[in-house]
């Protein structure tokens, strides 16, 4: 069964893909928004970015985050002048990380999300004395809503299963950054299957019932259909 | 400039395409912008509506500018008292049908008037029975008449129409059409209609704008651009005139109608409405003949007398003929070589034969 260690690794774990996925809402809806309506030029830049730590290996994102976090990178030399200190093996710098690194299962199901309404019901809304704000929350946000319920899941998810990066950023501290994912590792490396067996499947259950969840919700879902 | 109730000026360029249109519309009726795909009948409703902005543009409407580039000035659109109808209903999804209605009400200021409107314009238009549907249950015809509710129910100070019958088949369009003519009789808003149906023009048009490659080839009342001879109206094999009078008579035993216009009458088969009625008449060019002496024996009913104002042949020896019947306009399509026989020219006295009319409302 689980032990002390495994529920830590789960709480925290937990923790921190949650405090991720709300992040990642916060940053990627206007984001995506943006994505989804811009002719500018910085576009092709900016998608290209965001769906970097798709391609590149755990490994490579952990190893730059690291740096950059450092005292010598920018973001280490920002937090210090901040008074936070650094980031890198601490829960702030992981939830950083995560943000980075699962950013564009938030921000791509979004931006089609956004793509996909189309022009048409914002200008009706604007020829019905709606504002762009007003616009964006009245008639946006709802017929978006299959798009905020795949970004949320697979950001959760994502987050949950990530391992490279942690280990880079986070190094392997019991309670405060040792995720779920380190924590099989660590009975892998002890020899402790069973112990492994129980979070690796754990995993695996939460992991395919989250997709089957989403997938029969959104087939249900009446706003999931085309425009009309 | 022009100036008018409705003044609307606009230079627009997109590269390959150019919109350049300085017009002066009614403050009432049905203005209804003509032309072909790619004349930019839709984009001018867009710079109305402020859904495109213009590098130069003036627009006012009553006074109130909501363009004038010269100084700055563009109103955006949710600031525009103005109804827009969408081609595609353009329905919210999420909504129901009276969540629909409400979403503008919402958002203007409340008026004790507004529950009044509501009630009004969902009777107008027969939408009662469907406020709590879904927009994906309901046809094409009833979308569309949702969608004019819509617009309708701000009480806007400009009802603007981007082919709202298109999308639809000939059944709903006549579904939607007797609606659009009531709006018009009941709700004094001043309607700026695209189209690119002739028949949507004789119907609905009081006054008609036609474009061509983003400009504005000629614009009138409706009257005088059926009978204006150098346009592609009246040289069209279906070319015809509108006249809109009142019933003044029945006469049941031959079951014919008599209908009064500007200064002339004609007797047309059984009309359904009572003493009063106004009516529109469309008289095709091709059903108009001509004689130079008052025929004393003949089968056709309407012989009036009237006098050619006007004469031009076209390319498959046809000459089309404008005539002034009491202060009405009459064109006649006849062969060149009758003409010539005949020899007619203007201010000529004659008279004509109308063979068949129809009525468009």
């Amino acid at each position: 069964m689980l032990n002390a260690g495994d529920l830590a690794a789960l709480w925290l774990t937990f923790k921190i893909a949650s405090l991720s996925t709300i992040l990642m809402l916060l940053l990627g809806t206007p984001l995506a928004w943006w994505l989804a309506r811009t002719q500018s030029r910085w576009k092709g830049i900016c998608n290209a970015l965001v769906a970097m730590p798709l391609v590149l290996p755990p490994t490579v994102l952990g190893f730059y985050l690291l740096i950059m976090m450092g005292p010598k990178g920018p973001i280490g030399q920002l937090t210090e002048l901040l008074g936070i200190g650094t980031l890198p093996f601490t829960f702030g710098g992981l939830v950083m990380a995560s943000v980075i690194y699962s950013l564009p299962f938030v921000v791509q199901p979004l931006q089609a999300s956004f793509s996909g309404i189309g022009r048409q019901p914002l200008e009706a809304a604007a020829t019905l004395r709606a504002s762009p704000l007003d616009t964006f929350f009245s008639v946006v946000l709802p017929l978006a809503k299959p798009g905020f319920l795949t970004a949320t899941i697979l950001g959760f998810a994502h987050t949950v299963g990530e391992f490279g990066v942690v280990l880079m950023v986070g190094g392997n501290i019991p309670e405060k950054t040792r995720v779920v994912s380190v924590q099989i590792y660590n009975h892998v490396e002890a020899l402790e299957y069973s112990q492994a067996h129980w979070l690796a499947g754990g995993l695996l259950v939460f992991s395919f019932t989250v997709l089957l969840i989403l997938y029969s919700v959104l087939k249900t879902q009446p706003s999931s259909q085309p425009f009309k | 400039m022009k100036t008018g109730a409705i003044t609307a000026s606009f230079q627009l360029d997109y590269g390959s395409f150019k919109l350049e249109a300085d017009l002066s519309l009614p403050g009432s009726g049905i203005s209804v912008l003509f032309g072909d795909s790619g004349s930019g009948k839709t984009t001018l409703l867009r710079c109305m509506a402020g859904l495109e902005r213009p590098q130069h543009g003036f627009f006012g409407i009553n006074g109130n500018v909501w363009q004038d580039s010269d100084k700055n000035v563009f109103v955006p659109t949710h600031q525009r008292s103005l109804g827009y109808v969408f081609q595609e209903a353009n329905l919210f999804p999420h909504l129901t049908v009276a969540e629909n209605l409400q979403f503008g009400l919402k958002r203007i200021a409340t008026q004790p008037s507004n529950g009044t409107i509501l009630n009004a314009v969902v009777e107008l238009l027969g939408i009662s029975h469907l406020l709590d549907r879904m927009p994906e249950r309901l046809s094409g015809g009833e979308r569309q008449r949702v969608a004019i509710a819509r617009a309708l129910v701000l009480n806007p100070a400009i009802l603007l129409m981007d082919e709202p019958l298109a999308s639809l088949d000939l059944k709903r369009k006549q579904e939607v059409m007797p609606y659009l003519l009531k709006l018009q009789q009941e709700f004094n808003i001043p309607i700026v209609y695209v189209t690119h149906s002739r028949q949507e023009v004789m119907q609905l048009a009081d006054y008609l704008v036609i474009l061509e490659n983003g400009h504005v080839q000629a614009d009138g009342v409706l009257r005088d651009m059926l009978g204006r001879l150098d346009l592609p109206l009246a040289q069209d094999k279906d070319a015809a005139s509108v006249w809109q009078g009142t019933i003044t008579g029945h006469d049941n035993e031959f079951q014919l109608s008599n209908v009064e216009f500007n200064g002339v009458s004609l007797s047309l088969p059984n009309i359904d409405a009572g003493y009063g009625t106004r009516l529109r008449v469309q008289i095709h060019a091709r059903d108009v003949s001509l004689t130079l002496e008052a025929p004393s024996q003949t089968s056709i009913l309407n012989v009036l007398p009237a006098t050619i104002t006007g004469l031009a042949d076209d390319q498959s020896g046809h000459t089309i003929v404008r005539l002034t019947c009491g202060q009405e306009t009459l064109l006649a399509h006849i062969t060149r070589k009758s003409s010539q026989l005949l020899g007619l020219r203007a201010d000529l006295p004659v008279f004509v034969q109308i063979k068949g009319t129809s009525l468009l409302h």
